[in-house]
């Protein structure tokens, strides 16, 4: 019953953020909704095959083509409740849709790197020693899962 | 691994120095992957049964495992040939205890540094906040960015080893990366290298999730040399 009640709210909250996608875009609303409810049967799945209410993470819909570009959305489950929708993909490429996606992620500040002539106590990077690398390397593993 | 460690209280003295230094001494003994007796090689080759770990063994397996959940499964000790390797969080983790002895042995002013891996508290002898360089990907006489802290952790990831991937376009065994260097502040220095270590291997998106993360603040430095900031990065430059 409770993941009856989870699943349903998951879906209500996907389908208000498909919605603002349709609003945002101006229409073609047939791929956003497919973005929904792929998202909506993955998590099913891990609710029958693990019974438990909502596993913790980050769930990830697939592609979705509009017309102005693909957009892809995640959600996040903490504690068994969805926390936040975040938009991976978003229309990027063209001026249209350039003002639609600013308010969707944050841009962040970007510079070209140079070097500084200033004193300092201490020096923050990884290039000491191969070892250090070798080792922090070892322990990040990239898993596609 | 260099580490250094420098106390800028009155009462500073040797003894608390050595009292740092024998820490990291014994942490490396038990976590080190490079040691055929150390306790983390004896529970990979099968010698050391988990109810046998040490308590440290297992606050460390228990904050690998919350890391893992908390980044996605990014984070993860777990190598393909089913031995274990923590390295990516002990380092910081390490730090975070040893500046926790300065402070317990009553002294405010100083830091502690493993690696790159830096923990600050207090003020440097001049009475200022510690002023903290981040190095030049490309080049390890340089910085390209100077960060002012008083009570923060600072942590970097990198690839850059000179030589391999970045200077040599035409082997391609070892693919260019996209990003060549993290650096990330938090609250602490355990905060900040966890989500560091677990950030890199996110490649481009890392800084997207360090941005989605309330405490830490990160500039990213992609192979073409261009940095990207988070939002609030710039309250902390000098």
């Amino acid at each position: 019953m409770k993941a009856k009640k989870i699943i349903l709210s998951v879906f209500l909250v996907l389908v208000v953020a498909a919605y603002a996608v349709y609003q945002r875009l101006g229409g073609s609303s047939q791929s956003n909704t497919r973005t929904t409810e792929t998202n909506t049967n993955t998590n099913t799945n891990n609710n029958q095959n693990n019974q438990v209410a909502y596993k913790d993470g980050e769930y990830t819909g697939t592609d979705a083509d509009t017309i102005f570009g693909k957009v892809q959305v995640s959600v996040l489950v903490k504690d068994g409740k969805i926390v936040d929708v975040k938009f991976l993909d978003f229309p990027k490429d063209q001026l249209t849709s350039k003002s639609i996606s600013n308010h969707s992620l944050p841009i962040l500040k970007t510079e070209v790197i140079a070097a500084q002539n200033e004193n300092v106590d201490i020096v923050s990077g990884a290039t000491q020693t191969s070892e250090g690398f070798k080792q922090s390397l070892a322990s990040a593993l990239v898993k596609a899962k | 691994m260099p580490i250094t460690v420098e106390i800028c209280d009155l009462s500073a003295n040797s003894e608390a120095v050595d009292k740092v230094f024998d820490y990291f001494d014994y942490v490396d003994k038990k976590f080190s992957t490079y040691k055929d007796d150390s306790e983390i090689s004896g529970i990979n080759n099968g010698k050391i049964r988990e109810k046998d770990y040490s308590a440290d063994m297992k606050e460390v397996f228990g904050l690998c495992e919350q890391t893992k959940k908390e980044t996605n499964g990014y984070f993860d000790i777990q190598l393909k040939n089913k031995t274990y390797d923590p390295s990516g969080l002990v380092k910081g983790w390490a730090v975070y205890n040893a500046a926790e002895i300065l402070r317990k042995l009553g002294f405010n002013n100083f830091y502690v540094e493993a690696g790159g891996d830096i923990q600050v508290s207090g003020q440097n002898s001049q009475g200022q906040n510690w002023r903290i360089g981040i190095r030049h990907p490309f080049n390890e006489s340089q910085i390209i960015k100077t960060v002012s802290l008083s009570s923060e952790g600072v942590a970097t990831s990198g690839t850059y080893i000179r030589g391999q991937h970045i200077y040599n376009p035409y082997d391609d065994k070892k693919p260019i990366t996209e990003i060549v260097s993290l650096t990330v502040i938090g609250p602490n220095i355990y905060e900040a290298d966890r989500f560091a270590t677990a950030a890199f291997a996110m490649g481009k998106k890392g800084i997207n999730f360090i941005e989605s993360l309330k405490n830490l603040e990160g500039y990213m430095v992609d192979k073409d040399g261009v940095a990207t900031m988070t939002s609030n990065f710039e309250k902390y430059l000098a």
